[in-house]
């Protein structure tokens, strides 16, 4: 293989999302990447600092002499880093101009700026991640919001490989154990792999599985956002409550592409929930005096939305359209929005709630972005109450591959468990539990049959 | 360690011509040489000593799990193990009876003495097939094509296909303690030169080593402190034509006796670990796992209060007993105190000491899947050669590569067996694909469609292409298709047959603690509940017109029983065969491609998969590299490579 020159350069790139967060951090890869940290910065000597070590200082242009920022510097070295090369971590507070100043100081001192994914990239190929975790960058590289960024980091950090390879190796015990069984049967120091206890093992096993994959379903929605539609009869305010919603400092809009203008999607992060906001064109359209998009309109922007926001009108009493409206909505995910509480009310809340049937009825003059909170603590309430950051040790899935391979591994296991009831006999119902492990395998990349070979010899004392 | 031998002939002549010829007569070559034979080769077969045709250096036994349906295999595929064991087995147990039937393995001990003198008349009887003692020095190749053998009496043999099977004697070396000395299994004469004359011609070769525990006269035994293992009472038998009114009573098998180790005899041991030749760095050769020392057990499972020692009777005319479990090369005078330590051995008198052999092996990822080398054409090397350790294993191989040779001298295309047709080529897939660090063992958890490789149906499996190959007499073959076919229409009738919801069908239900029946139930399927077998199943229904064999009936309830696993199983290998059928050009280079990772090329290069799912099974060949292997052959970058 050819090494082109390219592949030895030292890197670097501002690996935050750009935005208000407020830190930022540039990181710097490579072999020269402490040369490079040294020109910039004046504090402690990098070349005697310990590896793994953070330390204060700051960033000056060694051009000018200028202090850009006040930072927190980290040292890595190879080969126990992410890309295991030596690695500086700039972590600065100045916001987004600072940030990018840095990065400037950086590239002009001797660092090349990074290609999209190229430390993953370098992880890969220096052996420092396996495949699920490289897959976990991708989605970071996608990723939209903080919380996003957090679920993605997580499982860079290995937490799902390792979760994943904890489930693997407790299965390996008991397949290595029903292959002792097998293969030595008159081997006497190995206990026998009975239904019973192989029933356990299945059990506990799945159980673990539906935990994780109960994390599914917020992970897929702080990757691709939450599809919410808002609907509503016209002039109720809809458009208000979008421009509220779509703070300008908080919006990310993202032209789709291959799609006409008026299916645009607009992404706005509430609370850490990114709410993919579906049609807001056909919103923004109302301004038109011949408004069409009545209650046919409106159902398609239900039927493809994951939550419904509701709007109605305070100041007027409920038409048969509002009704029509509650009605389509009933099976959804849903919060009814009550506008223009600044007016007189002419509504009955107790006749909303009651044809609603919800308590997710919240009162709000958009205009004076009263109840706005009260709707983003709601949404955020909705999709993070069950749970999702106390079980399973914030490990939460959100790549679709991943989510597929675990529901294969949920229904082999249930498998294991029908083929007992059956009265199976255990070898038989085996062949369920290992193809449990190799799905769970193909999510961090190594499905060997060695494996198991190794497992039984290393755990047992094999004679005959 | 230099030669004894004084003088080598100079003046070479030239012997007769054959079509094949198989050098070794061990458990691999009988094999090798009588498929060549009865396929119609003038075959010749060479081995060091004759006195040794298919001897068992080791356990005076054959079968057990995986190697029982290896030995099957060879059976349907017209091979003579099966029928050699079943005329001088002296002990026959089906083993995890209690377990499902892809895991049922059947096991016989063999009088040892016999079974060598029955193989090698079966040889000598062999209509083209000519046995002859005498050592192969060398190889006559020309442009990559072997063409021949030369012994160390000057003899030039000229063959059309080769087969080398020479086990251990491969430049053996038997290690005793501190005594070490060139020998093969049990003190035959080595074959010194043939390995290094292959290593000449650019073959990597392997150092592996193996062991075989002391054996003891059974005069000195006393059985009282031990545990009796009898044979089964229930028929067995390895071939199908072997008939059950052949089959030995009880009485007339022997026994074998369990007995273990304990904490003395370990001290013993640990007390002279200074003088194990496996800790001092003697030995070089790297031992199976499986199969370990009992020094090695020592060491690695220090918390082990006892190991099981079985001790198997080597024959019927003999009084020298096997002590299976206790493999050493730890000196004579610490094996005979070892020994003395053993419950039942106290007054043992030990007859032979154990001992560890080293010898040369090729490193079987030089091979093809028809055993074939790729180096040197029309040369095909079989059993512990290749790296493997048993004598099923070797049978297995050996059939393999003579029914290749035998078909190469013919003008014939391959033969080879796929993972999901036959253990044998689970096998052999395992060793041209992964190669194999350690003598290699068959075990049932090495075959991923185990459940369709049972013992119970190997002859279901293979006996037509055995047919094909010329290796099943149309007699045989005939006698087959009536027992397919009684199978097909017995599981037809029972799925005809509905099973009213009568009280007497109900009490028996009910009896099992399952709900009565309301509707009536088709037999079949009355068939796959637990506690339902066969003959359970005819207390409800009528009997077949014709009366069915047993192992007719065990087809039945199986395939019946099992169904729903066996369908799945046959799903996964569908599956396989679509990414077996992604071919992968033997000119492709690996250079070319982007994007594989180091490792992974390395291991393509030097292992060139046939197929995609070839190459998935390379260790160290990682799905991401697979991805990029095949995106790269669909793009037809390899078509512009080839032109």
């Amino acid at each position: 293989m050819v090494l082109t020159t390219t592949e030895f350069d030292t890197i670097a790139a501002i690996s935050t999302p750009p935005g208000e967060g407020g830190i930022s951090i540039v990181r710097i890869s490579g072999e020269e990447a402490v040369d490079v940290a040294k020109k910039i910065y004046r504090g402690k000597n990098l070349d005697k600092v310990a590896s793994n070590t953070i330390n204060y200082g700051h960033i000056v242009d060694p051009s000018t002499d200028e202090e850009i920022d006040e930072v927190m510097l980290s040292v890595m070295r190879a080969p126990h880093t992410y890309t295991k090369e030596d690695i500086i971590e700039i972590n600065c507070h100045g916001g987004i101009v600072a940030t990018n100043r840095i990065l400037q100081l950086v590239l002009s001192n001797g660092a090349r700026m990074a290609e999209p994914g190229e430390f993953t990239k370098r992880a890969f190929l220096n052996g420092r991640i396996d495949l699920s975790q490289s897959e976990a960058v991708m989605d970071l590289i996608e990723a939209k919001t903080d919380r996003s960024m957090q679920a993605a980091i997580s499982q860079l950090d290995g937490n799902l490989s390792h979760l994943i390879k904890h489930l693997r190796k407790d299965i390996l015990d008991v397949l290595a154990q029903v292959e002792v069984n097998i293969d030595y049967p008159e081997y006497d120091d190995v206990e026998t792999m009975t239904s019973n206890l192989l029933r356990e093992k299945a059990n506990d096993v799945h159980s673990r599985i539906v935990q994780l994959l109960a994390t599914a379903k917020q992970g897929k929605i702080l990757r691709d956002g939450l599809a919410t539609s808002i609907i509503g009869r016209p002039n109720v305010g809809k458009s208000s409550l979008l421009n509220n919603l779509l703070h300008e400092d908080k919006a990310i809009v993202t032209d789709v592409p291959g799609t006409t203008r008026d299916v645009l999607e607009e992404y706005v992060n509430v609370r850490g929930v990114p709410l993919k906001l579906v049609d807001t064109a056909g919103i923004r359209d109302t301004t038109d005096k011949v408004e069409k998009i009545g209650v046919d309109r409106s159902r398609k922007a239900i039927n493809s939305a994951d939550l419904v926001l509701l709007v109605l009108n305070a100041s007027e009493p409920l038409t048969d359209e509002d009704k029509e409206l509650l009605a389509a909505t009933k099976a959804k995910q849903r919060i009814i929005v009550l506008n223009k509480t600044d007016l007189p009310n002419k509504v009955d809340l107790g006749e909303i709630k009651r044809l609603a049937k919800s308590k997710n009825v919240i009162s709000t003059s958009a205009i004076k972005a009263n109840g706005l909170t009260h709707l983003e603590s709601l949404i955020a309430e909705m999709f993070f109450n069950e749970g999702i950051e106390s079980s399973q040790n914030d490990v939460m899935v959100t790549n679709a591959r991943h989510i597929g391979l675990l529901n294969q591994a949920k229904s082999a296991l249930e498998d294991v468990l029908k083929g007992l009831d059956e009265g199976m006999p255990v070898d038989l119902v085996q062949i369920d539990m290992t193809r449990c492990w190799d799905f769970l395998g193909e999510i961090t990349g190594d499905s060997y049959q060695d494996e198991l070979i190794d497992q039984l010899f290393s755990q047992f004392c094999l004679g005959k | 360690m230099k030669s004894l031998r004084v003088s080598d002939v100079k003046q070479k002549y030239r012997g007769e011509d054959y079509d094949v010829i198989v050098v070794g007569a061990g458990h691999a070559g009988c094999e090798s040489a009588l498929a060549a034979a009865r396929m119609g080769n003038k075959t010749l077969l060479i081995t060091i000593n004759l006195d040794m045709v298919a001897f068992m250096p080791c356990n005076p036994s054959v079968g057990g799990p995986a190697k029982g349906t290896v030995v099957r295999e060879v059976d349907a595929l017209g091979g003579e193990m099966g029928h050699n064991i079943d005329k001088t087995y002296i002990q026959m147990r089906m083993l995890n009876t209690g377990k499902g039937p892809a895991v049922q393995a059947l096991r016989a001990q063999a009088d040892k003495h016999a079974y060598h003198a029955e193989m090698k008349h079966t040889i000598e009887k062999e209509p083209n097939l000519t046995l002859r003692q005498g050592i192969v020095d060398d190889l006559i190749v020309e442009d990559g094509i072997c063409k021949g053998v030369i012994t160390n009496t000057g003899a030039r043999y000229q063959a059309k296909a080769v087969v080398v099977s020479t086990g251990t004697a491969a430049r053996g070396k038997i290690i005793i303690g501190e005594l070490m000395y060139a020998s093969g299994p049990n003190n035959s004469q080595p074959a010194e030169k043939l390995t290094p004359n292959l290593e000449k011609l650019g073959f990597d070769l392997e150092r592996f080593k193996t062991g075989t525990p002391p054996r003891v006269d059974g005069t000195t035994i006393d059985y009282a402190k031990t545990e009796e293992q009898p044979g089964d009472e229930k028929p067995h038998h390895f071939s199908f034509e072997t008939p059950d009114k052949d089959y030995l009573a009880v009485k007339d098998q022997l026994s074998c006796w369990l007995t273990y180790t304990n904490e003395t005899t370990h001290k013993i041991i640990r007390e002279n670990l200074d003088r194990a030749p496996m800790f001092t760095g003697v030995i070089e050769g790297v031992g199976p796992r499986y199969c370990p020392s009992i020094e090695d057990k020592i060491v690695r499972f220090a918390d082990k209060k006892r190991h099981q020692l079985f001790l198997e009777p080597e024959g019927k005319n003999t009084e020298e007993w096997y002590v299976d479990g206790l493999s050493t090369s730890m000196p004579e005078e610490v094996q005979q105190k070892m020994l003395h330590t053993v419950a039942g051995l106290e007054h043992a008198q030990m007859m032979r000491p154990g001992y560890a052999i080293e010898y040369d092996v090729v490193a079987p990822y030089q091979l093809k899947p028809t055993l074939e080398t790729k180096i040197v054409k029309n040369l095909f090397t079989a059993g512990q050669t290749n790296g493997t350790s048993g004598y099923e294993e070797a049978a297995g191989q050996g059939i393999i590569a003579g029914i290749n040779a035998g078909r190469r001298a013919l003008g014939k295309g391959p033969f080879v067996l796929k993972r999901n047709e036959a253990y044998i080529g689970v096998m052999i897939d395992d060793l041209v694909t992964k190669g194999t660090k350690e003598p290699y063992r068959l075990l049932t958890s090495r075959a991923e469609y185990r459940l369709l490789l049972r013992t119970d149906n190997a002859d279901m499996r293979l006996t037509e292409k055995g047919h094909d190959i010329g290796l099943i007499s149309d007699k045989r073959y005939a006698k087959f298709l009536i027992k397919k076919q009684a199978i097909e229409d017995e599981i037809d009738r029972l799925n005809k047959i509905r099973i009213k919801p009568s009280d007497e069908v109900n009490t028996f239900v009910q009896e099992h603690g399952d709900k009565p029946l309301q509707d009536g139930v088709i037999a079949a399927v009355f068939l796959r509940r637990p506690y339902v077998n066969y003959e359970t199943l005819l207390r409800f229904i009528p009997k077949s017109d014709t009366s069915l064999d047993r192992r007719v009936i065990e087809q039945v309830e199986i395939q019946t029983k099992y169904a729903g696993y066996i369908a799945k199983a046959e799903s996964s290998v569908e599956k396989m065969k679509r990414m077996e059928a992604k071919k992968i050009p033997e000119r492709i280079d690996y250079e070319a491609i982007d994007g594989i990772a180091t490792e992974a090329r390395q291991k393509l290069q030097k292992i060139h998969p046939e197929t995609i799912a070839q190459a998935t099974r390379i260790s160290g060949v990682n799905p991401a590299d697979i991805a990029i292997l095949s995106v790269y052959i669909q793009e037809g970058k390899i078509t512009k490579l080839a032109q």
